[in-house]
């Protein structure tokens, strides 16, 4: 038990103490992920509306591949990310290996699959219920597709939430593409991993519980503002 | 609408068929409906009558038929003049206002707040002006759906099974509507289980059954004596699909 009464007050310590390294950690960690996030979003939600409101040639294969891509392994898109971006790589001449702009990419790629395939479950459940209506009512493409984004608006927070989850606890495609560089690209979970083999475990697990503790406040934070806007606007 | 001419009719269906995998769900459909009255649609389980009715809205585009309201074919213009009142009620999740200014924005593109309390008032839920439509009881939802639908003004107004597993509060406020809407001009087609319904608001039915249209006939003539031998067996409760 001594390990964790360690690591829990050393975890204090750090966050008492505004430890500058825990800092620029915890800063870099959240900048790369919300940069992916917001990216994966903007590409993602009307990507997923579309797919699930548009009848097309080889749709139902798209939306085959963006689900098999929710279970990308973080390792493969690590390393598929780093061979591209190698000096001997199709886009080695940008030069952005071991930068953060690297890792955000590589984020993205494991991301954007789980925005846009959840928000294609979610709005095609939607469809089937509104799609007599909106024929009935002989409602414009545009509108429905609108429509349909709205009155998901409350489900498509918790997509946003699984993208986030994801982006916060991802450390195979990082380390890889990052390079785990002091000052650089060190993030949270890559100094975990760096710390654990180390031996430094209380360290590690200090992290891992400030990493933990983030992760669940802005859930409970996004959940909770989520559930409270739905209740005032439905006055219930 | 008031004691205006209705412009959508007659309704003139020609031949309609209609078939999914390889079974024949409307047969050789052919009838005349007027603009005067309530025109029911009866017949039992899986008879069509729904089937029937979305072709007529034009919900369903690939049946093969030719379907006029007053003598022009059915296209946008027309269907914007028409409401339809769904079997289950289809409510977007919004409030029980914004449900109804969502219907209004697609037709007259105005929105009249005091209009739409108005309707809601008729269909006593004023009082929930505000509500999120999803937490609506059945009988809630489905008033709903009958105000969003005649406050667009429709000319031809279709309702599907609109008061089954309701209650009879619920009833006897839509069929109070109804009538009053048929009064005022708007023509009604509605497909129904309740024979006494049935018998309270039709003036005109049609009997539908293994997607062919036995007979149509006056209510009068039909609940004293139906001229077919399937609507005799119906309303004996002995018909078998």
């Amino acid at each position: 038990m001594g390990i964790y009464w360690d690591s829990i007050f050393t975890a204090i310590n750090l966050i008492v103490s505004f430890d500058k390294k825990l800092i620029e950690v915890f800063f870099l960690s959240f900048k790369v992920t919300i940069i992916a996030l917001f990216i994966s979003c903007l590409i993602g939600l009307p990507l997923g509306t579309f797919l699930a409101t548009q009848r097309f040639k080889g749709r139902s294969l798209f939306i085959g591949i963006i689900n098999s891509l929710m279970s990308l392994p973080p390792v493969v898109v690590g390393l598929f990310v780093y061979i591209n971006l190698s000096r001997s790589g199709p886009f080695g001449w940008l030069g952005i290996l071991y930068t953060p702009t690297a890792m955000i990419i590589a984020q993205i790629i494991l991301i954007l699959p789980i925005i846009a395939g959840l928000t294609t479950q979610i709005i095609e459940d939607l469809q089937e219920n509104y799609n007599d209506l909106f024929i009935s009512l002989v409602t414009p493409k545009v509108t429905t597709i609108k429509a349909y984004i709205i009155d998901a608006r409350y489900s498509l927070i918790t997509v946003v939430l699984a993208g986030l989850a994801k982006g916060v606890s991802e450390v195979g495609a990082v380390i890889i593409v990052g390079g785990n560089i002091d000052h650089l690209t060190r993030v949270m979970t890559t100094t975990i991993a760096m710390e654990t083999s180390k031996g430094e475990l209380s360290l590690a697990l200090a992290l891992g519980i400030i990493l933990l503790i983030t992760s669940i406040t802005i859930n409970l934070i996004v959940t909770y503002k989520k559930y409270n806007i739905k209740d005032q606007y439905y006055g219930r | 609408m008031v004691g205006k001419k209705n412009t959508l009719m007659p309704i003139k269906v020609k031949k309609l068929n209609f078939e999914k995998g390889h079974r024949k769900l409307l047969s050789d459909i052919s009838c005349e409906i007027k603009a005067q009255g309530i025109t029911i649609i009866l017949g039992p389980n899986g008879a069509g009558k729904t089937l029937f009715l979305k072709c007529l809205h034009g919900l369903i585009s690939d049946s093969i038929s030719e379907i006029t309201f007053a003598n022009k074919s059915l296209n946008k213009t027309i269907r914007k003049q028409q409401s339809m009142v769904f079997q289950s009620p289809i409510l977007l999740r919004r409030s029980v206002l914004k449900n109804i200014s969502f219907a209004l924005q697609q037709r007259t593109k105005i929105i009249n707040k005091e209009k739409i309390l108005k309707v809601l008032k008729r269909v006593d839920l004023l009082h929930l002006v505000n509500q999120n439509a999803i937490l609506l009881s059945g009988g809630e939802k489905q008033r709903l759906c009958l105000a969003r639908a005649i406050s667009t003004l429709p000319k031809v107004l279709f309702l599907d099974e609109a008061t089954s597993n309701l209650d009879p509060y619920s009833i006897q406020i839509i069929e109070k509507i109804i009538k009053e809407v048929n009064k005022y001009g708007t023509k009604v087609i509605a497909v129904t289980h309740d024979l006494l319904q049935a018998k309270r608001l039709a003036n005109d039915i049609i009997f539908i059954n293994k997607g062919r249209i036995c007979e149509h006939t006056t209510a009068k003539l039909f609940f004293l004596k139906p001229k077919s031998k399937e609507g005799k067996l119906f309303m004996a409760g002995k018909l078998i699909v």
